[in-house]
């Protein structure tokens, strides 16, 4: 079942639409106080979206082929304001099997939102904690900075703010947002959020929508669809493939990030140049250390211009 | 009570009351000098206080490392806090005679080691300012609250145990030290000693005081490291998910705990002039449990080592080799060699069983149980938890070893003041056991029980 990207939207949509049904029913209307989002429209029923990736390893090549850095990571860096060199969604390469010459593969690795999450088991204050949807969220505001939870994380996937981070200045001075971790904050934790406040508003984390290979699929699994940006498919499609499974599945910590086995053999095989019979070369090196955090140049060259106040350059 | 006649040529409370009434040149210079070493670690965390942790070499890991010295140091102190309480408890339930004079001593040993331990994970937060949200958003299922709970149990039990045995000898300074110290301190020691008097009455509370503390002390020192090896153990790291870490540490914890209050006493002997009442044989005997928590340690660490390494399961051959034979194989081998073997040898043959030779297997204990600590703590974290190729490079910035170097001056000073205004040695138990410190065997069987002091 193939959709267009437009009816995924929609999909997505429906709540901003039963808003509206939800306003002329009280009961519906009051039995949904915020979430611990505090958004200003309650969502449309009693189901609560629950958030999953999946990421079809044989269509990722990180972004190899294409000559440039991941762009998962790339466009997470911007878009999420994510710190100097942490990598909330990061692409490794490890081998593929231990057959000579088996070469590696390609595997992104955002944050698994386990829903036996051992950063969120041990928090000391309660700073880490799911959100109705199934995210791990971090409260900055009360992070006390133990590091227990980087500790406990067996994927690597939180990062600390050892010092004050670099950021621009109007996320600086932004008030903060537990959704969004902005401002960052010096002596707390951070993490990929899976952009709850994109995806609510109809929209895509930020690296599904920029992955060129369109191998990061994020989906609902009350409602059992999810969307790469290019199509929307049932959830269950994408799970029943051969050998779908959850990174360190022994572990026990139950991931809401499946991963499509694979190493990239169908990575840009779907796009319009691949069909008129162009290939990218294989052979293209791994970019990952030309991403970028362009926090600094911004503030170097804000630094330059010679009014800060009023923006009256002249 | 001091109207009994001394039993030996040193007067056990002239020889105890002598530094409390003046103290000496070589006391106010080794204050002086533990001073300046405590202002170079308060000014390194000024430092770190004012940029954050970015000025640790924890920051420069990407992530990977992200505890290093201040928690190695936590766990290191928490341990030798075991010196104390546990040694003593035991010493004295189990009626041994010669514990009196070293008991104090190591009390004060557990009440200084955790109040300079807990500060390590205060230096080792991101936001000490928001310290207290453990207390105002504590959760029980974390183990940080556990020790939070754990250590401050610890410390209540400790000042109290500390405190107890004290009271008859707060007593003496209040009777003999009148008009030679200042009015402070006699205010001090008249309020602490609570009215002492000797009475029998008083003597049947305090025994059945002490003789309840020892008990309750016991399951609380064995509770404290287990919980902080569960910080570790709680986690999914290869080599820290073992369920072998409590005892582990606890082991780990006595074994370092003895080692100090050997190096202790040997100090303080020397400088307050002991040597009548701390004798060669309190250091063989602390010499031989020294060496039977040495074959201990090796034996929780061939269980460890043998069920990880038969398997070889995940990243054990990553972890394993970096300790037998990577990076950390020169601090590990040190450890077994300097820290296990040596101490071992120096207390059984027979031309190294002196008071010399064991304070140097002392010493070596302890250095290689802080490595041990830090082999611990770093090994783990460098064990890649994710397919990167080469692992996290760790080596601590000067502001850390500033700040865990001025900690130990800090607990060398605490130990000094303590003994500066609080009695070094319990003289009243010392004085109840006369007969038994100038004897060189142990006679455990005549020995009277402290919950039946004779009055």
């Amino acid at each position: 079942m193939n959709v267009d990207r437009r009816d995924v939207l929609k999909g997505f949509g429906v709540a901003a639409a039963g808003a509206v049904v939800a306003g002329v029913l009280p009961d519906a209307a009051s039995a949904h106080g915020s979430e611990e989002e505090g958004v200003a429209a309650p969502p449309v029923s009693d189901r609560v979206r629950q958030w999953a990736m999946v990421i079809d390893l044989r269509r990722c090549d990180g972004c190899a082929g294409l000559a440039v850095p991941p762009q998962c990571t790339q466009a997470c860096n911007w878009s999420r304001l994510v710190p100097d060199g942490q990598q909330w969604i990061e692409v490794y390469e490890p081998e593929s099997g231990h057959l000579p010459s088996a070469g590696s593969h390609f595997l992104p690795a955002p944050c698994m939102q386990c829903q036996n999450a051992p950063c969120v088991n041990v928090c000391p204050v309660g700073a880490t904690f799911h959100s109705p949807e199934g995210v791990v969220r971090i409260d900055q505001e009360r992070c006390i900075g133990c590091r227990l939870c980087m500790a406990a994380c067996p994927y690597d996937r939180r990062f600390f703010n050892w010092g004050e981070p670099l950021q621009i200045p109007d996320a600086a001075a932004a008030p903060y947002d537990v959704e969004t971790q902005v401002p960052a904050i010096e002596g707390t934790v951070m993490k990929c959020d899976f952009c709850t406040d994109r995806t609510r508003a109809g929209g895509m984390p930020a690296c599904v929508e920029a992955c060129p290979r369109h191998a990061i699929y994020i989906g609902d699994l009350e409602e059992g669809i999810a969307t790469n940006g290019a199509e929307m498919v049932e959830m269950r499609e994408l799970l029943i493939q051969d050998g779908v499974q959850r990174y360190k599945e022994d572990l026990g910590t139950e991931p809401r990030v499946y991963y499509i086995p694979g190493h990239g053999e169908l990575a840009g095989l779907d796009d319009a140049a691949m069909a008129n019979g162009h290939h990218e070369a294989p052979s293209a090196t791994f970019m990952k250390d030309s991403l970028e955090w362009p926090w600094e140049n911004i503030q170097s060259y804000l630094a330059s211009l010679p009014a800060a106040e009023g923006g009256t350059a002249p | 009570m001091s109207a009994e006649a001394p039993t030996r040529p040193a007067d056990i409370e002239d020889v105890t009351l002598a530094p409390l009434a003046r103290p000496s040149k070589a006391f106010r210079l080794f204050a002086t000098g533990l001073l300046v070493v405590i202002g170079l670690g308060i000014y390194a965390y000024s430092i770190q206080l004012r940029r954050g942790l970015s000025v640790t070499g924890m920051a420069t890991t990407q992530d990977k490392v992200m505890w290093g010295l201040y928690i190695t140091n936590f766990v290191f102190f928490i341990g030798i806090s075991h010196a104390g309480t546990l040694i003593s408890a035991i010493l004295r339930l189990s009626h041994a005679g010669w514990r009196t004079p070293i008991t104090r001593m190591a009390e004060f040993i557990t009440v200084v080691a955790l109040a300079v331990g807990v500060l390590f994970p205060i230096f080792d937060l991101g936001r000490p300012d928001r310290m207290l949200n453990v207390l105002r958003f504590g959760r029980w299922p974390s183990p940080i609250l556990w020790d939070f709970f754990a250590i401050a149990t610890y410390f209540v039990g400790s000042v109290m145990y500390l405190y107890l045995p004290m009271i008859p000898d707060l007593a003496t300074c209040r009777d003999r030290l009148a008009g030679v110290v200042s009015r402070q301190r006699e205010h001090m020691y008249r309020a602490l000693s609570l009215g002492w008097k000797g009475t029998p009455k008083q003597r049947r509370s305090l025994a059945s005081a002490i003789g309840l503390m020892c008990i309750i002390i016991i399951p609380v020192a064995i509770t404290v490291h287990t919980v902080v090896s569960w910080i570790f153990a709680m986690t999914l790291r290869t080599g820290w998910n073992t369920a072998i870490f409590g005892i582990y540490f606890v082991g780990g914890a006595i074994f370092s705990g003895i080692a100090t209050l050997i190096v202790v006493m040997a100090v303080l002997r020397r400088i307050y002039r002991l040597e009548d009442f701390i004798t060669d044989r309190h250091f063989v005997n602390l010499g031989y449990l020294l060496a039977v928590f040495a074959l201990v340690m090796m034996y929780f660490n061939i269980s460890e080592f043998v069920t990880a390494g038969y398997k070889l399961e995940g990243s054990e051959p990553v972890y394993l080799g970096q300790i037998f034979t990577g990076s950390f194989a020169p601090l590990y081998w040190f450890y077994v060699v300097a820290g296990l073997i040596v101490p071992i040898l120096l207390v059984t043959v027979r031309r190294t069983r002196h008071v010399r030779g064991i304070v140097t297997a002392a010493v070596l204990v302890d250095v290689a149980m802080w490595l041990e600590r830090y082999i611990i703590v770093v090994a783990s974290l460098k064990v890649p938890q994710m397919p990167y190729a080469s692992p996290a490079r760790y080596f601590p910035s000067w502001i850390e070893i500033a700040i865990s170097l001025s900690a130990l001056a800090f607990f060398a000073l605490m130990i000094a003041v303590f003994t500066r205004f609080l009695p070094v040695m319990a003289m009243w138990e010392v004085r109840e056991h006369a007969t038994d410190t100038v004897t060189t065997e142990p006679i455990p069987s005549r020995v009277p029980s402290p919950e039946v002091i004779p009055s």
